[in-house]
């Protein structure tokens, strides 16, 4: 379990994250939501250690994150990043460097790294996908080859910024139930989202920043009633009862 | 699971194949490169001459003086694709290439001050060459971190850089005529009048950095991904990034120490690879190594037959066949829409 207390962090002159705390916990999706350059790519940067902090403390499984080594954390953590390369590569190769993490020198893939490939890919449903080039598949495809990637580092937590930017509204919702799938297999789950939509329908518990601090945290519920989602995006929200729940709408 | 993993080995044959494709050519080339040239020996003398009972003058033609060229060939082309395809790699940037963003120049004008501060020390040229090239790698992974250049701007900067070192080498040569010893063919690039005892140095720079490099290939294919995906897969990038342009480095000063400034190996030669193999980097890697060999070794065979008995600089040959097919590689990219 990733653990943020007091953290504070940014780029040289132009501090973003203030006084952040915040718990990211197994069995939960949890979505980061906020206006743009708020802090939510940044925050999970900071959580995943590839930014340092200014102040306040990470903590990996009570462990303070700069006491790990980058293979430890990347065996506890998996980080899908908002822009993401695709070299010409096929895509089982490319969901086998997800085993990088557990690899000793002379990086020799073992029988367990093939299985755990084989069964990332079939979580995604791209099985059939195993042996095409990178650049010939569709945006869609691509994600799911970089979330089984992701899924192939089997870590306790999913960090993903942006995971359903460029998808069209079938894949979003194939990426958020996989989100959802992921969490009741006990795994914690952690999106930035732009789409508060979806963010309120799949989100167990969501987190509302602005200006680099939480404004917010709780669950759709909470947050829909709270108001301060809407005061912090600028917009007007409102929610129908149907049969599955509660689904929201921008007026 | 066994099928999967069938299918995975399956993938992997196409690479296997080309790689042992361009081993038989780099072997096939490196014979006609010793059997053809001024004089023509047959193959059956060439031979002859390595089991011991060969003529004295073929003899004396191949070990002293085509063996030499061949293996100056084969290590050139070597060293300076496999470089090119780190440097590609590293910096994200199919433009970058040894002798475009100034790391042969660098190496070039390190081996000609070396060569005036130190005349005669030639086993220490593959050094100095080494931290020039180190330097001038240096200044462009400076370049692209802190001054966030984009792909253009770096291509850009390295070709000022490229300058401003090729400048230095002529300042020098002005002030030391006698530093460089055939001044142009160092220019151009060439591995006339090489010995195998100029070749040692080098050929253990070369040796020992292509096998890192190789052993750190899993490494340069997650650098491909992204610094921020390397990292989170536990890479510890920004460290990696240095060593293996260390090792570009090496490789590309390695070469210019002995063969001046070749240009255009490290940009063709990946480039061509990459399309036959992709991008994992083992296979390129290795293909780009055996792809540079043959090509430097074909090149030196048609700069000594084309106008034989006299001899076009190898340099030469190389822009004039190798430009016109990346031409022709480009515009065919592109009518397949994937330029």
């Amino acid at each position: 379990m990733i653990r943020l207390q007091n953290l504070c962090a940014g780029y040289p002159g132009r501090p973003v994250l203030q006084d952040i705390t915040l718990n990211f916990l197994p069995g939960e999706v949890l979505a980061i939501i906020g206006p743009n350059g708020c802090g939510k790519s940044t925050l999970l940067r900071t959580a995943n250690g590839l930014l340092a902090k200014t102040a306040g403390q990470v903590f990996l499984d009570e462990a303070p994150l700069e006491a790990l080594t980058p293979k430890q954390i990347a065996q506890k953590t998996a980080y899908l990043p908002q822009s993401r390369a695709v070299p010409n590569i096929t895509a089982q190769r490319m969901v086998l460097h997800g085993r990088f993490p557990y690899l000793s020198y002379p990086r020799r893939y073992r029988q367990q790294d093939y299985e755990m490939v084989q069964k990332a890919l079939s979580w995604v449903g791209a099985t059939l996908l195993a042996d095409r080039p990178l650049p010939q598949l569709s945006g869609g495809q691509r994600q799911k080859i970089y979330l089984a990637m992701a899924l192939a580092q089997n870590t306790e937590t999913i960090l993903m910024d942006e995971p359903t930017t460029y998808l069209d509204v079938s894949c979003q919702l194939e990426v958020m139930a996989l989100s959802r799938r992921l969490a009741e297999e006990g795994k914690a789950v952690v999106l930035v989202l732009h789409d508060l939509c979806l963010a309120l329908q799949y989100a167990h518990r969501i987190a509302v920043m602005e200006n680099g601090r939480i404004l917010q945290t709780g669950t759709a519920e909470e947050v829909y009633l709270g108001k301060q989602l809407e005061q912090a995006m600028g917009i007007t929200l409102g929610r129908v009862e149907t049969s599955l729940g509660y689904r929201y709408f921008y007026k | 699971m066994k099928s999967w993993r069938k299918s995975y080995t399956k993938s992997k044959k196409r690479p296997a194949l080309l790689i042992l494709a361009l081993g038989t050519s780099v072997l096939l080339s490196s014979l006609l490169s010793l059997a053809f040239g001024a004089v023509s020996i047959p193959l059956t003398e060439v031979l002859a001459v390595f089991l011991g009972h060969g003529g004295e003058t073929q003899g004396r033609i191949i070990l002293l003086a085509r063996l030499p060229r061949l293996c100056g060939c084969l290590l050139a082309g070597a060293a300076l694709a496999s470089s090119g395809v780190i440097i590609q790699a590293v910096l994200s940037n199919p433009l970058a290439a040894p002798n475009v963003i100034g790391v042969n120049a660098g190496a070039g004008l390190a081996v000609a001050l070396c060569c005036a501060v130190l005349p005669g020390a030639v086993a220490f040229t593959p050094f100095a060459a080494f931290l020039g090239a180190l330097a001038g790698v240096l200044l462009v992974l400076f370049l692209s971190e802190k001054a966030g250049a984009s792909r253009i701007t770096l291509v850009l900067a390295g070709v000022a850089m490229s300058s401003i070192f090729s400048a230095g080498i002529d300042a020098v040569v002005t002030f030391f005529p006698d530093a460089l010893a055939g001044y142009s063919d160092f220019r151009i690039g060439g591995v006339k009048n090489l010995s195998m005892a100029r070749l040692a140095p080098a050929f253990w720079v070369i040796l020992i950095a292509l096998a890192a490099a190789l052993s750190l290939s899993n490494e340069l294919d997650l650098l491909l991904l992204g610094s921020e995906t390397a990292q989170s897969l536990g890479l510890p990038a920004k460290r990696l990034r240095l060593l293996l342009l260390a090792l570009a480095a090496a490789l590309a000063g390695a070469a210019v120490s002995f063969a001046g400034l070749l240009g255009f190996v490290g940009l063709l030669v990946p480039h061509i690879m990459r399309r036959l193999v992709g991008e994992q980097s083992f296979p390129l890697l290795l293909s780009s190594a055996l792809g540079g060999a043959a090509l430097l070794t074909l090149c030196d065979l048609l700069s000594r037959l084309l106008f034989a008995p006299f001899e076009l600089p190898l340099g030469v040959v190389l822009s004039l066949t190798g430009g016109p097919f990346f031409l022709w590689l480009l515009l065919r990219q592109r009518k397949g829409g994937r330029a």
